[in-house]
């Protein structure tokens, strides 16, 4: 007996190698070997172009990117010993660029730029700076991004979802109808919403106007540093909801119609029915989606290089925007490559913390 | 009926029908404009006539895109990257989940996870070390042997084939399949791959179909960066690619709406087929429970 | 090492079959105009000539669409497979040259005689490529909207002073008929904004970098460099100019259907408008900022590949391509100005007396190279981000101190280009 078991083990030893095996190969050459080699890059001065040799050089990229300062000013005061006040009766502060560009009296700030500002007590005022601010703007963004867009995205899709399983007639086209925007690439989308968000003649403006029976104000919603953002976030929302709306719906579907009786033979309200009988059926389904969301909320891209190009100043940079424009437009593999490795990094440990809390309680 | 069942189902309908219109509108803003000049296209653009047939309404856009670009071959070769891709990629992501999911092996813990995380890489990230690899690796085919991928139709398929996302569709559903069919057939004799072929298959039809149209739209719609890198002639090049023929210094927009019309047609088409059989699947297997 | 051998072998024998077949060595061919048939049928008439008027060489042409032809000859260096014939952007060329991508010329350089200096491409004292045209900037104008605002039409000797081109702006602004006195075409993202707005920051008296120093500090952002970005936020802040958010469309019918009083464009996208509006347009020379009007200069130019087995074949080419009458050919089918002046003359818009005649003038008497060195590159795409920051409202100063650091850091890691 314990013979066969072992038998038994080495025998599942062999199948499930030689089965997982192509993919994992595959895995293992196309994504897994350029991302070591990737990683590799970042440590050297590697350029696109360029005749001379590569050198080693450590974690410099990292820390050009990562580098921060912090800086406390005092007011200017004039010569009575008096605070400075401008018009609107803030004080005046010395400009950074004192500062920043003086390497003799403060190294710790040379080349360094501001990144914010935050008011302190008695006047004085905290400047962080930064080595790289894009790069600091950039990874905001695009946390910022995915924190908004990851739940509101998830359920959206859930609801439609919902709505798309009721047996009515018709229902199909409702369903295609809901994903169309899905199958038409993210680089066609932002090309056809640059239209809608135009400020001068855009349809959006044109829609409110007419809705808010024209007391609605033109807005230039790709041009402001407010609305930037989240005209994106909007727009990626209506994208890709189709999307996630499918694959709850594939959870949905799996649920046995039985279930639903039993839930309407004990009078169940609808709120109870969805709470205790879809949603539990539903747990590895969402973490599918949280997962999904969450990996293309980080990846934000296309809509950046067709719509904004990270502008206006920088509202919109995004990692993967910065790794691009670093990577090939500049010409700097090795810095783009470093930044690949740190959203790997970043990705990876939001991930198994998501992991952690939806582990399974027993 | 009776008639607050009635006015219920409209309000249904109702909710449906407007959300509905905030999905189409752009799509029916990009088919309206591919049939009007420029000119009247940018004007239009401001108000609903954006979204009717309006005024001097014609193909011309359709045949002076026709002109600029092969977009037949285009078409033809995204469709035969994209199909090749997706069958390959079904089969051994399902097969490499099946064996995640329902086999115990050594190592199997670790594999799987290092699989999972090269879902955070973006591909943009990559794509130099990958041009370097490819670029190295050796090809028998139809024209003889070659030492690089360079310039084909296999390095845009091969390289595409696994990915986590596809994997890691297959497993989260596998993991709520009943085991004891597994091992029902197991008892009955059946080797690893009859029960992956004749049990755990038949029960996947929503999932296939999830996987093969997530596959599509990323393999047909984002390829782009790849192929500027890879593909030298035009025999090769996908219709990502030939959008770029369209940016002009005087773009003439209306036959870029025409050009996107035209390759959302194939995508469509697909998910409607697709959609089809999903449904079903779902009727003819019941599924688990 | 076996397999490499084996390898040798077969392409030997490919190479070897190949040749026997045909007498003739092919030369493959990169050029940048995939989509635009005109050009495409005229790239193709020139290989058609060449090909059938000698007995050694064949060329063959790829074109690539011109958005991604820089990626796909990076990433073709990178795999060492560069065509024999390359198309070269010509601010990029000296990267290229730089980087070994591409071989000096050797031509005879009497047959290049008469040439704009513009569409002749070199670095480092060496030819490397040479244009069949060039490209020029001009402010579109009509004369009738300038008289009736009472403003002096500028001519080449006597361009619009610094005020002079202020005062025009706000007098147009204010008449209430347009939605923007002047279009920049802040649309047109990439090359346009360094090829476009650098010679106004050189007419300023600075320029993106200092080419002699090799370094952007003090060139961009020196005083000359400060008055420029002070004068280039305040258009925006004065509401003289669309933003960055225009949209590509409004770019190119703005100005024709009477939304922008004045459009800073090429002369590619002038027969457009003068179908448009006739003799009533006007094609007007760059301001004067100080040290002079300046336009950009360079275009498109052919040069050969530093890995061509064939160099011989590809010279030949380049040397057959030159000829007036393709160069007019270029001209009349898609607008662009012929490099000489015997080709001008056999263009119906660039001849004397012809409605784009200026165009010639303009490049012959304002045209300034970019900063010719390797860096270029990436201190062109830098300063495209400063132009768009300063003119979204960020610190002159601040952004300009930014952009001259990072272009000077990469001069560094690349140890000063040399």
């Amino acid at each position: 007996m314990p013979n066969n078991k072992v038998l038994a083990i080495r025998r599942q030893n062999f199948a499930g190698w030689t089965m997982a095996l192509p993919a994992c190969l595959l895995v293992f050459t196309f994504l897994i070997l350029p991302f070591f080699m990737a990683f590799g890059l970042s440590l050297t001065n590697q350029r696109l172009v360029s005749p001379n040799p590569t050198e080693f050089v450590g974690f410099e990229n990292f820390q050009q990117m990562l580098g921060i300062g912090l800086l406390t000013m005092e007011p200017d005061v004039d010569d009575t010993g008096n605070i400075k006040i401008d018009q609107e009766g803030n004080p005046v502060y010395p400009r950074v660029r004192n500062f920043t560009r003086n390497q003799d009296d403060y190294p710790q700030y040379f080349k360094k730029r501001e990144w914010f500002r935050i008011g302190l007590p008695n006047d004085k005022m905290l400047v962080v700076l930064a080595q790289d601010v894009v790069f600091m703007k950039a990874l905001f963004n695009t946390l910022l991004f995915a924190l908004i867009v990851c739940p509101i995205q998830a359920g959206f899709a859930l609801g439609l979802a919902l709505l798309i399983n009721q047996p009515l007639r018709g229902i199909n086209i409702f369903r295609t109808v809901y994903f169309a925007p899905v199958v038409i690439s993210m680089v066609v989308v932002s090309l056809l919403w640059r239209f809608i968000y135009d400020g001068q003649n855009g349809l959006l403006n044109a829609l409110l106007q007419m809705f808010s029976l024209g007391l609605f104000e033109s807005v230039d919603w790709l041009g402001n540093t407010a609305t930037a953002l989240p005209a994106i976030m909007a727009m990626s929302i209506w994208q890709g909801v189709g999307f996630h709306m499918v694959i709850w719906l594939s959870g949905l579907q799996t649920i046995p119609i039985s279930h639903y009786e039993v839930a309407r033979i004990e009078g169940a309200t609808r709120w109870q029915t969805f709470r205790f009988v879809t949603w539990p059926s539903l747990r590895n389904t969402a973490i599918l989606v949280m997962v999904i969301i969450t990996m293309q909320a980080f990846t934000l891209y296309p809509q950046v290089q067709v719509m904004t190009r990270g502008g206006p100043l920088d509202s919109t940079q995004s990692l993967v925007f910065q790794a691009v424009v670093r990577g090939y437009e500049k010409q700097d593999i090795s810095g783009g490559s470093a930044i690949s490795v740190l959203l790997f990094l970043l990705v990876l440990s939001i991930s198994l913390f998501q992991r952690y809390l939806t582990r399974e309680k027993d | 009926m009776p008639v607050h069942k009635m006015v219920g189902l409209a309000l249904r309908y109702l909710l449906l029908i407007w959300i509905a219109m905030i999905f189409i509108f752009p799509i029916l803003f990009m088919v309206v404009s591919s049939l009007k000049p420029d000119l009247q296209l940018l004007m239009d653009s401001s108000s609903l006539r954006a979204f009717l047939p309006v005024g001097d309404i014609s193909f011309n856009n359709y045949t002076s895109a026709f002109d600029r670009a092969p977009i037949f071959f285009f078409i033809f070769n995204s469709v035969m990257i994209t199909g090749i891709t997706i069958v390959c990629s079904l089969f051994l992501c399902s097969l490499s989940a099946f064996s995640f999911v329902f086999l115990t092996w050594k190592g199997k813990g670790v594999v799987f996870a290092i699989i999972l995380a090269t879902f955070i890489v973006p591909f943009e990230t990559i794509a130099i070390p990958l041009l370097l690899i490819v670029n190295n690796l050796p090809w028998i085919g139809l024209e003889g042997f070659k030492t690089s991928w360079i310039n084909s139709y296999h390095v845009q398929i091969i390289p595409f084939i696994a990915d986590a996302l596809t994997i890691f569709l297959f497993v989260q559903y596998f993991r709520d399949l009943p085991k004891d069919l597994v091992e029902a057939s197991r008892i009955d004799g059946a080797t690893w791959f009859q029960v992956y072929r004749r049990v755990i298959i038949p029960l996947s039809g929503p999932i296939v179909a999830t996987a093969a149209i997530l596959k599509f739209l990323m393999m047909y719609n984002n390829q782009l960066l790849w192929p500027i890198m890879v593909v030298q002639e035009e025999t090769y090049r996908p219709v990502m690619l030939g959008l770029q023929y369209f940016f002009q210094l005087n773009t003439q927009w209306g036959e870029i709406m025409a050009y996107l019309t035209i390759i959302t047609i194939p995508v469509l088409l697909f998910y409607l087929v697709l959609q089809k059989a999903f449904i079903a699947s779902i009727a003819s297997t019941g599924i688990k429970g | 090492m076996k397999r490499i051998v084996i390898t040798k072998i077969i392409a030997c024998f490919f190479i070897l079959t190949s040749s026997s077949v045909f007498a003739q060595t092919q030369l493959s061919m990169w050029y940048h105009g995939a989509g635009n048939h005109v050009e495409g049928e005229i790239v193709q008439q020139i290989i058609d000539d060449f090909n059938a008027s000698q007995s050694d060489w064949v060329v063959a042409l790829e074109s690539f669409p011109q958005e991604s032809y820089n990626d796909s000859v990076t990433a073709a260096a990178l795999a060492g497979n560069l065509p024999d014939i390359i198309d070269v952007d010509g601010p990029i060329l000296p990267n290229w040259a730089w980087a070994g991508y591409m071989a000096p010329l050797t031509i005879d350089e009497s047959k290049l005689d008469g040439f704009l200096p513009g569409s002749l491409g070199r670095w480092n004292g060496e030819l490397y490529a040479v244009g069949l045209w060039d490209a020029a900037c001009a402010i579109f104008a009509r004369k009738s909207v300038l008289e009736s605002n009472g403003i002096r039409i500028p001519t080449l000797d006597a361009p619009w002073s610094h005020e002079e081109f202020d005062a025009a702006l706000v007098t147009l602004q204010n008449s209430g008929d347009f939605d923007y006195a002047l279009d920049l075409g802040m649309a047109w993202t990439g090359e346009w904004y360094p090829y476009a707005f650098g010679p106004f920051l050189q007419s300023f008296g600075g320029d993106i970098i200092d080419v002699e120093a090799n370094m952007a500090n003090d060139a961009l952002n020196g005083d000359a460099g400060l008055a420029f970005g002070e004068f280039w936020q305040s258009l925006f802040a004065r509401n003289l100019v669309p933003g960055t958010s225009q949209d590509g469309a409004d770019r190119e019918t703005g100005f024709i259907n009477g939304s922008y009083a004045l459009q800073w464009n090429g002369n590619w996208a002038a027969l457009p408008a003068l179908e448009a509006f006739g003799d009533d347009m006007l094609f007007l020379p760059a301001p004067d900022f100080g040290t002079g009007p300046k336009i950009g200069a360079a275009s498109w130019q052919f040069g050969i590949s530093s890995t061509s087995e064939h160099k011989d074949g590809a010279s030949a080419f380049i040397e057959f391509a030159i000829q007036d009458k393709y160069l007019s050919a270029f001209s009349k089918g898609i607008g662009l100005i012929p490099p000489t002046e015997e080709a001008s003359a056999m263009t119906p818009n660039y001849s004397p007396g012809g409605p784009l005649e200026v165009f010639y003038g303009l490049s012959n008497a304002q045209a300034t190279l970019r900063a010719v060195t390797p860096a270029y590159v990436v201190g062109g795409k830098v300063f495209e981000k400063a132009m768009a920051d300063i003119a979204n409202g960020a610190d002159v100063a601040d952004t300009l101190d930014a952009a001259a650091d990072e272009i000077d850091a990469d001069i560094d890691q690349n140890n000063g280009y040399q």
